[in-house]
């Protein structure tokens, strides 16, 4: 525990003293804004002509607002990803650290889990800019609160999931670039397997949809804690560690 | 406290270390000499559990590399040939994550990093950013690296590579300190290197074992008793090897007189002087005016680079060349 956290402090560390951490959060913290703004900016509009026809009907902040923001942070998300895990494992590489990191009295899977941690932590915190904004909602509107709790929940299981497989593509690797690149790929791909639900009933389309990352996402934007997302996310995060600490292991083995 | 038995390791295509065998005592200081290629990274980096063997076995400090490398890891200090370092920290918060990770804490960290930036003369660089360091700061900041939890063995790989002859001398004199509590492996392709900071040499080539003996043998080997080998040729009549022989031994200085054959009318024989006397001018004198030729008068005992460029057969021609048989026959001292 100790050590992962030594790790994960570390790690945090070279995110900060960089431009890396502020580079990604100022890029976020506009691109969400901007969806923000033209989100409420929607939401005003519809209630305003509600209500000049003079049949107001009740609007929902949360159906309104806060579930479609949350489902386009997860996307965006996908794309900040690749930036947060290329360098774990990449740089160690090219730098010739990672053979402070394999001397020292640590296990690999101690390293893996703080520097994963590091990385959702640094998602963690892009999501605060997420919740400045949603703060006016409350100030201004009477928004229920449980449902974004559970919809955060979600966006971390899934960046989890995906900043796991972001970490085991980092240990392949000593390019950042690279690595960098096949994490977005991967994303991408994992992004719009669900599209073959559209047109395909036939088992294999359902497969595929099924391991698309977004689909399960659809559950946690409504507010709605079903365990099989959430299994599903916490499966991603495994695997995605169990792989990279195969891979920690057979980097020793080649190198 | 470290045993190695055996040791190989097999990539793809190439065997990098091929069936090495050494050991090394406590408080020892051991030189790790070979050219570049020839298996010493891969070697340390088995002993510091960074690589698995293809084969055999090694024990450091009491522990197998294989069955408990977390143990032995706590009991190293390992330099890779690049210093490990974070170039966005500063110095002091690199060793202080380094000593964490080897499970220092709290204020006997923060006293052991001043420690050893005095003694690795690292002091004043303390709030710089490694990347912005110098080479020489740098190896040395790797060297407090490694020594920061005070580990009973150090795994040095060339220490001072890249440093200026004043720091060289410095790094030496820091690494020869901290033997007797600490048991030093240190690689290197520099031969002074190994004269003036190591007890024991294992010289390794092509992954293989050459020698392994004390720097003492070998420098006696090198410096002490002079070993000619010299050669004779009858004139006139038949050579008698016999005769020859005890003419040698009684030429004054000589300890012992070998004779290895004799060959159309020419002997050869080996000649070892009393320590500290040098022979090859009175022997010439004594074959010629016996009446004999002097085909070769050839000094065998040989540098320590000589032994190790011997030994690692690198431009053996060139090493073992005799000199020429008149200017030794002239000058004692050659």
């Amino acid at each position: 525990m100790r050590n992962i956290w030594i790790i994960c402090r570390k790690e945090l560390h070279s995110y900060f003293v960089s431009p890396v951490a502020y580079l990604l959060l100022t890029m976020f913290a506009l691109i969400f804004g901007f969806f923000y703004w033209n989100s409420v900016g929607y939401f005003n509009q519809v209630g305003l002509e509600s209500q000049m026809r003079g049949q107001a009907f009740p609007m929902s902040v949360n159906e309104y607002v806060i579930r479609p923001l949350l489902s386009n942070v997860s996307v965006i998300g996908l794309f900040f990803i690749p930036m947060i895990t290329m360098r774990l494992f990449a740089e160690e590489k090219r730098m010739g650290t990672i053979e402070l990191l394999a001397t020292s009295p640590v296990r690999d899977l101690e390293v893996i889990i703080g520097k994963w941690l590091a990385a959702v932590i640094l998602y963690a915190t892009m999501m605060l800019f997420t919740a400045i904004n949603f703060a006016f909602l409350f100030r201004y509107g009477n928004p229920d609160w449980k449902p974004l709790a559970i919809g955060y929940l979600g966006l971390l299981l899934q960046a989890g999931g995906l900043l796991a497989i972001g970490t085991f593509i980092s240990t392949l690797t000593r390019n950042q670039i690279i690595a960098g690149a096949a994490t977005f790929g991967v994303c991408l791909m994992l992004w719009v397997l669900e599209w073959v639900a559209g047109y395909e009933t036939a088992t294999w389309a359902k497969v595929l949809a099924y391991m698309s990352v977004i689909t399960h996402f659809d559950s946690f934007s409504k507010g709605v804690l079903d365990t099989k997302d959430a299994i599903f996310y916490a499966s991603v995060i495994f695997l995605g560690l169990f792989l990279t600490s195969r891979s920690m292991e057979s980097l020793r083995w080649r190198s | 406290m470290i045993t190695v038995k055996g040791l190989t390791k097999r990539y793809a295509r190439t065997l990098a270390v091929d069936h090495i065998s050494f050991e090394v005592q406590k408080g020892q200081i051991v030189g790790f000499l070979g050219p570049n290629g020839a298996g010493k990274t891969t070697t340390m980096r088995i002993l510091t559990c960074f690589l698995p063997p293809t084969d055999g076995a090694s024990n450091v400090a009491g522990f197998d590399v294989l069955e408990q490398p977390l143990e032995v890891k706590k009991r190293i200090g390992y330099l890779p040939e690049t210093p490990p370092l974070y170039p966005e920290m500063e110095v002091r918060e690199y060793l202080t994550f380094v000593g964490r990770l080897k499970g220092m804490s709290g204020s006997s960290l923060a006293a052991r990093v001043g420690e050893v930036s005095e003694r690795c003369a690292i002091a004043d660089v303390s709030s710089k950013l490694l990347g912005k360091l110098s080479k020489g700061y740098r190896q040395r900041v790797g060297l407090a690296q490694a020594i920061i939890h005070n580990p009973p063995v150090l795994i040095l790989d060339e220490p001072t590579a890249g440093l200026d002859p004043k720091q060289i001398n410095e790094t030496r004199e820091l690494i020869r300190s901290l033997a007797g509590d600490h048991t030093i492996i240190l690689s290197t392709h520099i031969l002074p290197e190994v004269e003036q900071t190591c007890q024991q040499v294992i010289i390794i080539n092509k992954g293989k074992l050459v020698a392994t003996d004390s720097v003492h043998n070998l420098q006696n080997r090198a410096r002490g008793a002079e070993s000619v080998v010299i050669e004779v040729e009858g004139r006139d009549s038949a050579l008698d090897a016999k005769t020859v022989q005890h003419r040698l031994e009684t030429v004054s200085g000589v300890s012992r007189v070998v004779f290895k054959e004799t060959l159309n009318n020419r002997s050869s024989f080996e000649v070892e002087s009393l320590q500290d006397r040098s022979i090859r001018g009175d022997l010439a004198r004594a074959v010629v005016e016996s009446g004999w030729n002097l085909n070769e008068l050839r000094p065998t005992a040989m540098s320590l680079e000589e032994i190790f460029l011997q030994l690692t057969g690198a431009e053996q021609a060139g090493a073992a060349a005799p000199p020429p048989v008149e200017a030794v026959a002239q000058g004692r001292e050659s």
